[in-house]
C-alpha cells in the first residue's frame, strides 16, 4: 500500500513507523529459524556467537556438531573416511538410524494418508454426498484434538487393540500394537490425513465436474477418467497434500513417545531427549538440516501452487 | 419448467416408462451412495484409529478394576450386604484371603494404589499388610488388627465399598477438585490438593493471552500483505510459511538458544548496555518462555486466515470513506476493520483451539510455571501411573476443545480452513 499523496505528516510519520513494526514482526518471524544455522558451526560448545565467530575468523567455525552426528555413539573418529567407515556410519551412528525410521515411517504413513484421503476427498466434494458437513468435521478432527489426547487414547487403544472385539465376544486376545512400526505408521497416517484432506478438496473446488462427464460421454470408464482426466489436474494439490502429511509425521514426537518401543528412534524423538537431557550444538547442526530441508519443501510447494493456477487458468488477482 | 408439465397421456416417464419422478430420485441416491462409498474406506480408517482410541480414554476416565479385579471375595461381599454394614466374620475371611492371593499374585500394590486415590496414605497399609497375609490363620478379625490396626477403621471400609464398583465418577470429581466424603457425599478437596480446576484456568488464561498476541502481531503483517502488489507479498509470505513449515522441535530449540541466560538475546543486550552483567533476564523455562514460543508458532495460524480475508477487499472502500471525509483512523475503524471481522474470527478460534491443548511447547521451556493442562495429563499417564485421572482430565480438555471446534464450524466451516 503506498502513501496517498493527500496524507497529512501524521499519517507520514504513522505509515513509516507501521513499516518499521512490521519489519520487526518479520523479524521476529524469521530470526529464530535463520540463527541456529551460523550457530551450528560453532566451533565451542556454546549456544551463542563467540568472539571470533563475530570477527569472521575461520577458526571460529567448524563441522564438528555434524561430524558428530554421524559419530555418535559409536563409530570412531580418528580412521580414514572410506567406503568402510561410511559403512559404519550407515549402521550405527544414532542420529543415521533415527533418520532412517522417521524416513521409512513417514514414507508409509503418507502413502496411507494420499491414497485413502484423496479418494475421500472425490466422494466429498461431490455435490451428492450426505452428511456432508459431518463428516468432513470428523474427517479433519485429528488436527484439531490435542496431540496428548490422541497419545493418550492410542496408548490405551494399542495396548489391547481387541478390547471391542473382546467386549462383544468376538475375539478373545489378539497381541498389542505398542512398540510397532505398523502402530505408528497408522497413527501418523490419522494426523496426516486432516492436511491431504484440507488440500485436495480445496483443488477440487476449481476443478470443472463436466470434464468427467465429458470423458464418460468419449466412452471412458471410470478408472480411465480417474487417471487421464482428474488426477493430472488436481495433482498438485495431492502432492502438497502429501508433502503436509510426510512433514506432519516427520515432526512428530509425542505418539511416538507413548506407544513406539524405546529402540525406535525418530529424529524428532532423539531431538526431544537431547533436548531434555544433554543439549549439545549437535541438536543445532539437525535443526539446520531440517531447515535447509523445509525450505526445500516450501519451494516444491510454491512450484505446485504456480502449476496448478496456471492449469486451471486462474490468474492471480 | 412448468410449462413442461404432464403431457396428455399423464406422467411424464423416461424411453422405459418408468415415471420420471421416482427415476431420477433412483438416480440421485445412487449417486449418493457413489460418493460416500468414496468416503467410507477412510471414515472407517478414522473410526479405528482415531474414533475408537478415544473412546477407550473416556471408558478409562470412569472405569478402573485396580480394587474389583485383583479382590474377588471382597468385591462380592460389598455386592451383597447394603452400605454402611459393619465388618462381619465373612468380610474379614474375604479380606483375608483375597489379601493372600493378591499378594501371591503380586497384584497387591495395585490395589493399594486404588484404595489410596481415595484416601491417601493406604497404600502402604495394603502392602506391609500383604507380606504377612501367607500366615494369616482364623479367627482372621484378630489376625488383621494385629498386622495394622487401621483395618478397623470404617472410613477405610467406605472408601474401599466405594471402589468396589469399577465404574465411578471419582476421577471426573478429582479432576474438578471434588471428592467424595465416606458417606458418599461429594465435597471439595482440602485445599492444598485443589490443583486442576486453577490449572483449567490458567492454561484458557494462557492460551486467549497467546491468541491476543498473535493477533496484535499477525494483523498489522496480513494487512501488509493483503495490501501489497502481488509479486511482493508473495514473496513476504514465504516469511510467514517458512516457520509453518519447519520443524516444531527445531523452533523450540531455537527460542531456548536465543533467550537462555547465556543466549544471544540477552548476550545482544549486555553488549547495548541496556541490562547489565549481572540483570541477564530469565526469559525462559517459565511462563514468559511458553507464551513467546507459542505465540511465534501459532502467528502462521492467525496471519493466514486473517490474509485470505482481507485481500479481496477492495482498496476502494477506505479511499471513499477518505472522500466522503473521514479521517484515516475512522475509515479504517468504521470502513476496513469491520470487514476483516470474519478472518479475526477464524484466525483466533483456530490459533485459541491449538493453544488450549499444546504439549510440546510449554513442557521443552515452559519450566514449572509454564506448564498446561497437557503437560499434567501427560504427567499422570507417564510418572504418577494414574491413567483413570489422566483420561478425565483429557476428557474435559477434549470437551472444551470439541465445543471450540463446533463453534469454528459454525461461524468459519471446516471447508474454510485454509493451509497457505
Amino acid at each position: 500500500m503506498s502513501l496517498p499523496v493527500y496524507a497529512s505528516p501524521l499519517e507520514r510519520v504513522w505509515y513509516y513507523t507501521r513499516l518499521v513494526i512490521c519489519a520487526l514482526i518479520f523479524l521476529f518471524l524469521i530470526a529464530p529459524i535463520l540463527i541456529v544455522i551460523p550457530l551450528s558451526f560453532n566451533a565451542e560448545p556454546y549456544f551463542t556467537f563467540t568472539e571470533k565467530m563475530l570477527a569472521f575468523d575461520p577458526t571460529g567455525y567448524s563441522l564438528r556438531w555434524y561430524d558428530l552426528l554421524l559419530t555418535q555413539p559409536s563409530v570412531p573418529t580418528d580412521v580414514p573416511r572410506d567406503a568402510a567407515w561410511w559403512s559404519l556410519v550407515w549402521q550405527n551412528s544414532a542420529w543415521v538410524n533415527a533418520a532412517k525410521n522417521s524416513v521409512i515411517i513417514g514414507f508409509f504413513s503418507t502413502i496411507v494418508a494420499t491414497v485413502l484421503g484423496t479418494i475421500a476427498a472425490l466422494g466429498l466434494s461431490r455435490p451428492e454426498m450426505p452428511n456432508r458437513r459431518l463428516i468432513m468435521a470428523i474427517l479433519i478432527s485429528p488436527m484439531i484434538v490435542p496431540i496428548i489426547i490422541t497419545a493418550t487414547g492410542l496408548f490405551f487403544f494399542y495396548s489391547s487393540p481387541c478390547a471391542l472385539l473382546n467386549w462383544t465376544g468376538l475375539a478373545q486376545h489378539c497381541g498389542r500394537l505398542t512398540g510397532s512400526y505398523l502402530g505408528v505408521v497408522l497413527a501418523h497416517a490419522t494426523l496426516g490425513i486432516p492436511f491431504v484432506i484440507i488440500t485436495v478438496t480445496a483443488t477440487l473446488i476449481g476443478f470443472d465436474q463436466s470434464l468427467n462427464r465429458a470423458a464418460a460421454s468419449l466412452g471412458a470408464p471410470p478408472t480411465t477418467t480417474f487417471f487421464k482426466v482428474t488426477m493430472p489436474l488436481i495433482l498438485p494439490g495431492v502432492i502438497s497434500g502429501a508433502l503436509f502429511a510426510f512433514v506432519t509425521s516427520f515432526d512428530e514426537v509425542v505418539v511416538v513417545l507413548f506407544v513406539a518401543a524405546h529402540d525406535q528412534q525418530t529424529i524428532p524423538r532423539q531431538m526431544w531427549n537431547g533436548i531434555r537431557e544433554q543439549i549439545s550444538p549437535a541438536i543445532l547442526s539437525v535443526a539446520t538440516i531440517l531447515v535447509v530441508i523445509s525450505i526445500g519443501m516450501l519451494a516444491t510447494l510454491e512450484i505446485l501452487r504456480r502449476r496448478s493456477e496456471r492449469l486451471r487458468g486462474v490468474t492471480p488477482h | 419448467m412448468a410449462d413442461m408439465s404432464a403431457p396428455a397421456g399423464g406422467l411424464l416417464t423416461t424411453s422405459d416408462g418408468r415415471p420420471l419422478k421416482s427415476a431420477l430420485a433412483t438416480a440421485q441416491k445412487r449417486a449418493k451412495r457413489r460418493a460416500f462409498l468414496l468416503v467410507l474406506p477412510l471414515l472407517a480408517f478414522i473410526v479405528i484409529t482415531f474414533i475408537v482410541p478415544i473412546g477407550q480414554l473416556m471408558h478409562q476416565a470412569i472405569y478402573n478394576d485396580g480394587f474389583s479385579a485383583n479382590m474377588p471375595r471382597m468385591t462380592a461381599w460389598f455386592a451383597e450386604t447394603p452400605p454402611g454394614t459393619e465388618p462381619d466374620d465373612a468380610a474379614w475371611e474375604a479380606l483375608a484371603l483375597d489379601l493372600k492371593d493378591a499378594a501371591a499374585a503380586r497384584s497387591v500394590g495395585v490395589v493399594g494404589t486404588r484404595v489410596n486415590y481415595e484416601m491417601s496414605g493406604t497404600r502402604s497399609l495394603f502392602t506391609s499388610t500383604a507380606r504377612g497375609a501367607a500366615r494369616f490363620e482364623p479367627p482372621y478379625r484378630d489376625a488383621l488388627l494385629a498386622a495394622d490396626e487401621k483395618w478397623a477403621d470404617p472410613n477405610l471400609w467406605g472408601t474401599m465399598r466405594q471402589v468396589s464398583d469399577a465404574y465411578s465418577a471419582n476421577f471426573f470429581l478429582a479432576a474438578i477438585d471434588m471428592t467424595r466424603d465416606v458417606n458418599g457425599k461429594i465435597v471439595p478437596m482440602p485445599e492444598e490438593r485443589q490443583i486442576y480446576v486453577s490449572l483449567f484456568v490458567k492454561t484458557f488464561l494462557l492460551a486467549g493471552l497467546i491468541t491476543f498476541t498473535c493477533f496484535l502481531l499477525g494483523f498489522p503483517i496480513a494487512h501488509l500483505l493483503a495490501t501489497l502488489p502481488m509479486k511482493w507479498s508473495n514473496l513476504l509470505m514465504i516469511l510467514v510459511l517458512l516457520p509453518f513449515w519447519t520443524s516444531l522441535l527445531v523452533r523450540t530449540t531455537s527460542w531456548m538458544v536465543l533467550l537462555q541466560q547465556q543466549g544471544v538475546v540477552n548476550n545482544t543486550m549486555v553488549a547495548l548496555g541496556i541490562i547489565s552483567e549481572d540483570g541477564r533476564i530469565q526469559m525462559i523455562y517459565n511462563q514468559m518462555g511458553t507464551i513467546i514460543a507459542m505465540t511465534h508458532i501459532l502467528l502462521p495460524f492467525m496471519i493466514l486466515p486473517l490474509y485470505s480475508v482481507m485481500r479481496p477487499i477492495p482498496p476502494s472502500y477506505v479511499r471513499a470513506a477518505r472522500s466522503l471525509g473521514a479521517t484515516s483512523w475512522t475509515a479504517f475503524r468504521r470502513v476496513y476493520l469491520p470487514q476483516t471481522l470474519p478472518g479475526v474470527g477464524a484466525g483466533s478460534l483456530l490459533v485459541f483451539i491449538l493453544a488450549v491443548g499444546y504439549y510440546i511447547t510449554p513442557a521443552l521451556v515452559g519450566g514449572a510455571s509454564g506448564q498446561l493442562i497437557s503437560n499434567l495429563i501427560a504427567f499422570h499417564m507417564q510418572s504418577s501411573l494414574n491413567w483413570s485421572l489422566a483420561s478425565a482430565l483429557a476428557a474435559l480438555l477434549l470437551g472444551a476443545v470439541l465445543v471450540l471446534y463446533w463453534i469454528y464450524d459454525r461461524l468459519v466451516g471446516i471447508d474454510n480452513l485454509k493451509l497457505g
